[in-house]
């Protein structure tokens, strides 16, 4: 029992140790910390929400107030304006900041859960496994991707839902690319041959031999992805194709104000600053590990 | 016109002379002294051998002289004078129209020296035009007679190949040919031939010899192979931690080596003629490391057999001429009083009673492996060749030794290892383990307890392990793959594992890339012998490491293979340690074996001329030592079109005539089963004289 113990403390430090110094190496990147301060501060605004919002996001308070303007008919004041419909716009891009990263996220996961199966199978057991994902992904690449999102919400509707799925379905092709190519290099190293050779199945073999190996490219583009993918959702909102329309959403916001887009900028500018600021925190994020992990 | 001139004044003058040379490198964590203070002169016609393990700091100094260093890297004091002038002085314009013209440098890979998209020819002729302002036709002619002096075949067709289009040891000569374009009087090896095949090597070796003399140029020649530095230079260096320990004419450092290191270097390469039971290898304990704050005295001391408290780790210790010679210089403290030391002879007659005679645990019978290569475009068709990497071959192991497998890059060595452990299913023929048939099992179809008898380890340390794994979890899978262990017992298994590697138990929960190679390297030895094996199979397991990292992993493999009675099948191209380490040899050429037998009988005469080559072909770090050069022609011929009597036919020198052509030879048995698969009649190779003599004897 005491071997146990002995076996067990030194784990825990050991782990902490890692992640504080894989936290050390982020800092010794700006690139990489502006990045992390982006995210982290939208992450936080979304936690925050219903905190922070000084009004409810949908409610129709007071039409076409410019920023600053204090609310008439209550307490409070519109810090960024409203919209046509008298909604609170500092609400809204708060409230959205949830929809969207909730969204990102999942939508991004599931690509990544799909598209890693898929080039795991394809990259270790190759032949006709590989022939047919390898040209089933080719075609679903070959459309552009816009086109391809269009028509598949215009085909099985607009929900949050069908949103992860169109992501899934567009984005999984070109992460699965990325692993099998991985997958060839990593499946020729010898540690793979001696768990071959003490009889681990293929399950195994993928997961545990070569998936933690082919990490670090994973999270750089993981990270890219999401930005992408964050556009996606917006664009699709912007198109009419995003989230039905009470709930806030960045994409939406811009999309409803377009034709005011003169008269009132800051409906379309803020939502905007936005979209561009967490894409733009997510893609410094993949800058500053790309860079890290090229450094050692 | 003016450099001949200026070679001539020089005559007496150094070419090179290093005057208390330091190199710092800057990284993010400070400077790192790599080089406290060099001195060295090197004078015309003269080729110094610099020596030492990974790390000491010899291509550094190679790159310092060039003035190649990296961003990172720096002098920080002393001077590089060539042939007069203070390279660290001139402009770089000056430094563009010295290098690759007064002096020249060749890398250890060729490909990373030659341009990929142009061919041969024009690389070459660059050199005479930009130097010398040459006209093309005149460019032209130089360098068709340079590919003719380092003897590539067809220079004419040569000028107009890529780079890609020759094997490897054509390559490097192309890369002497161009480091010798410009007749530099300083040519800087770095590690030339490591790359290559045994033979090729040895033929790329008598070139450098032959051409130093013919031009008198004086080279400073990178190696960690001792035995290339024997055959090519007058003088020897050799290097720790960025200092020079001992310097001198070879003959005289090699009979009377004064500093430890250069002791250590020596007792732990494995010779032609010296075996495990006769001279065991003695690694050098401990590994280099540059410190961050030089120790006071020995930089050596940490690791020194010899160290005395006080004397070696006080003041400085300065270069010293070692007794009777005004050229052998040394820094040792103790150079005074060190032993004589002890060489082993030559190897006794083991006594061949004494072996035991266990039975065949591995049997190989009439094995085949074809592969089917499609010269075409993939999916279009086009036809099919067959390559034959492995045909027929006939091989017994048994319980409780080492048989070796020897032979040169593409003799189907590592694709028996391959179907020995069933990564992949020979074409025909038959393996059995111990009465079970392991012909159609590949690894997948193994039984669980045929997968724990039979292990492999692997060459390359840096693959071998997984980097996201601990090495704890390495060695407890196997373990509880195989044992069906668990938590207490588990642990202590792999502690006593570790144990039986000489690691210590901490190392469990580090992760492979905190280790060293030597260090990797017994980690998956330990991993091999978890489910203790009955047959080990090690492909090239040494020889990606130090010579003194080598020596220590030899021994332990031999050590715990005796110990466990487990057969060893040990792969490899390197005939020294093949001669050390194992029982019995096989030489593998073209997928064939051209003879077999116990190594005793197999690195004497009668030998089969491939034997026989390959012998002669092995750098010997010995200046007494004198082998029979035979140098083959050509290059193997492909598996793709392989002769159809004898695959050795092509290049053998001692070929009788058609009948090696036409007929494939049988195999001629000698004394205790040892076999030689030759036409030669069986007077003549038992005629044959030994390869390796020594000066004594001869005299």
């Amino acid at each position: 029992m005491s071997m146990t113990d002995q076996a067990a403390t030194p784990l825990l430090p050991a782990r902490l140790r890692r992640f504080l110094r894989a936290i050390a190496l982020l800092r010794e990147s700006p690139v990489a910390m502006i990045g992390t301060g982006l995210i982290l501060f939208w992450v936080l605004v979304a936690i925050l929400a219903p905190l922070l919002a000084p009004f409810d996001p949908n409610a129709t308070l007071q039409p076409f107030a410019k920023p600053g303007t204090a609310y008439a008919a209550g307490h409070g004041t519109f810090w960024l304006g409203t919209d046509h419909l008298g909604r609170d716009i500092l609400s809204r891009i708060i409230w959205g900041s949830r929809t969207v990263l909730l969204y990102g996220f999942v939508a991004t996961a599931c690509a990544y859960a799909v598209g890693i199966a898929m080039g795991l199978a394809a990259g270790y057991c190759r032949g006709w496994l590989d022939e047919l994902l390898s040209r089933a992904s080719d075609i679903i690449l070959s459309f552009p991707i816009l086109v391809l999102y269009v028509v598949i919400i215009a085909t099985i509707g607009a929900s949050g839902l069908n949103i992860v799925l169109a992501v899934t379905f567009a984005s999984a092709p070109a992460i699965m690319r990325i692993v099998r190519g991985l997958v060839l290099e990593i499946r020729e190293r010898d540690y793979v041959a001696a768990a071959k050779m003490r009889g681990e199945n293929a399950v195994y073999i993928m997961f545990v031999e070569i998936l933690p190996n082919a990490r670090g490219p994973l999270i750089v583009d993981a990270c890219l992805r999401m930005g992408y993918v964050t556009i996606t959702i917006g664009a699709l909102g912007f198109l009419g194709l995003g989230l039905p329309p009470p709930d806030p959403d960045w994409g939406g916001m811009i999309n409803e104000a377009r034709s005011m887009a003169l008269a009132f900028p800051h409906m379309t500018v803020l939502p905007c600053i936005a979209i561009s600021s967490l894409v733009l925190g997510l893609n410094l994020l993949a800058d500053g590990l790309r860079e890290i992990s090229l450094r050692d | 016109m003016t450099e001949t001139t200026a070679a001539k004044t020089s005559q007496d003058s150094p070419v090179l002379d290093l005057q208390d040379l330091r190199i710092s490198y800057f990284t993010r964590s400070g400077e790192i002294n790599v080089v406290p203070g060099l001195d060295l002169k090197l004078y015309p016609g003269e080729a110094i051998g610099l020596v030492g393990e990974s790390g000491c700091g010899k291509s550094t100094i190679g790159y310092a002289i060039m003035r190649y260093l990296g961003k990172a890297g720096r002098i920080t004091g002393g001077k590089v004078i060539f042939e007069g002038q203070d390279l660290y002085a001139l402009d770089e314009d000056a430094l563009r129209r010295l290098r690759g013209n007064r002096m020249a440098m060749v890398y250890q890979d060729p490909m990373s020296s030659l341009n990929p998209t142009m061919t041969v020819g024009a690389q070459l002729m660059e050199i005479p035009i930009y130097h010398f302002g040459a006209s093309k036709s005149d460019a032209h002619a130089r360098a068709i007679a340079m590919l003719e002096e380092v003897n590539l075949p067809d220079p004419e067709a040569m000028m107009r190949r890529y780079p890609h289009q020759l094997s490897g040891g054509q390559q490097q000569r192309v890369v002497i040919a161009m480091a010798l374009m410009a007749e530099p009087s300083l040519l800087i090896m770095d590690e030339p031939t490591t790359g290559l095949d045994v033979t090729v090597e040895a033929a790329v070796l008598d070139l450098i010899a032959a051409l130093r003399r013919k031009h008198k140029t004086s080279i400073i020649f990178i190696s960690h192979n001792l035995g290339t530095v024997v055959r090519i230079c007058d003088r020897i260096g050799v290097l720790y931690a960025g200092e020079l320990v001992e310097e001198g004419p070879i003959r005289d450092v090699f009979n009377d080596p004064r500093h430890p290191y250069t002791r250590g270097l020596l007792s732990c390469i494995p010779t032609l003629d010296a075996d495990k039971n006769s001279a065991p290898l003695v690694p050098i304990k401990g590994t280099v490391s540059v410190p961050r704050q030089r120790p006071p005295g020995c930089v050596f001391a940490r690791r020194c057999e010899y160290l005395q408290d006080g004397l070696c780790t006080q003041d400085t210790i300065c270069m010293g001429y070692a007794p009777q010679s005004r050229k052998h210089r040394v820094r040792c403290a103790r150079q005074h009083s060190l032993p004589p030391l002890e060489r082993s002879g030559a190897s006794e007659a083991i006594d061949v009673e004494a072996m035991p005679h266990n039975e065949a645990i591995l049997a190989i019978n009439g094995l085949k492996k074809y592969y089917d290569q499609s010269a075409g475009l993939g999916l279009i068709g086009g036809n099919n060749v067959q390559v034959k990497a492995i045909d027929g071959i006939n091989l017994r192991a048994r319980r409780g030794e080492t048989l070796a497998i020897v032979g040169e890059s593409g003799c189907g060595k590592s694709t028996l290892a391959k179907i020995l452990t069933g990564l992949e299913l020979a074409t025909s023929g038959k393996v059995t383990l111990d009465e079970v048939d392991l012909t159609e099992l590949g690894v997948g179809k193994r039984p669980d307890d045929v997968i724990r008898r039979l292990q492999m380890v692997f060459q390359n340390p840096d693959s071998t392990l997984n980097p996201s794994h601990t090495i704890g979890y390495a060695i407890e899978r196997p373990l509880r793959q195989f044992a069906k262990l668990q938590g207490d017992k588990l642990k202590k298994k792999v502690k006593s594992l570790l144990k039986a590697v000489n690691l210590p138990a901490e190392f469990a929960e580090r992760k492979p890339r905190q280790l060293s190679g030597g260090q990797k390297q017994r980690v998956a030895i330990a991993r091999a012998l978890a489910g203790s094996p009955e047959v080990i199979i090690a492909d090239e397991p040494v020889s990606a490491l130090d010579v003194s990292v080598q020596a220590a992993i030899i021994n332990l493999l031999a050590e715990l293979q005796s110990e466990r009675q487990t057969t060893l099948l040990f792969i490899s191209h390197d005939l020294s340690v093949v001669r050390y380490l194992a029982d019995r040899v096989a030489v593998m050429y073209l997928g064939k074996i051209m003879e077999a037998g116990r190594v005793e009988d197999v690195f004497a005469p009668p030998y089969h001329p491939y034997t026989e080559a390959l012998l002669s072909a092995v750098p010997v770090p010995d200046p007494n030592v004198r082998s029979k050069r035979i140098v083959l022609q050509g290059k193997p011929p492909s598996v793709m079109d392989r002769p159809k009597g004898c695959p050795f036919a092509t290049r053998c020198h001692r070929k009788i005539g058609a009948i090696c052509d036409e007929v494939e030879p049988v195999e001629q048995r000698f004394s205790s089963g040892h076999r030689i698969a030759c036409h030669l009649p069986e007077a003549e190779l038992a005629g044959m004289e030994p390869v390796l003599t020594t000066d004594a004897a001869a005299e």
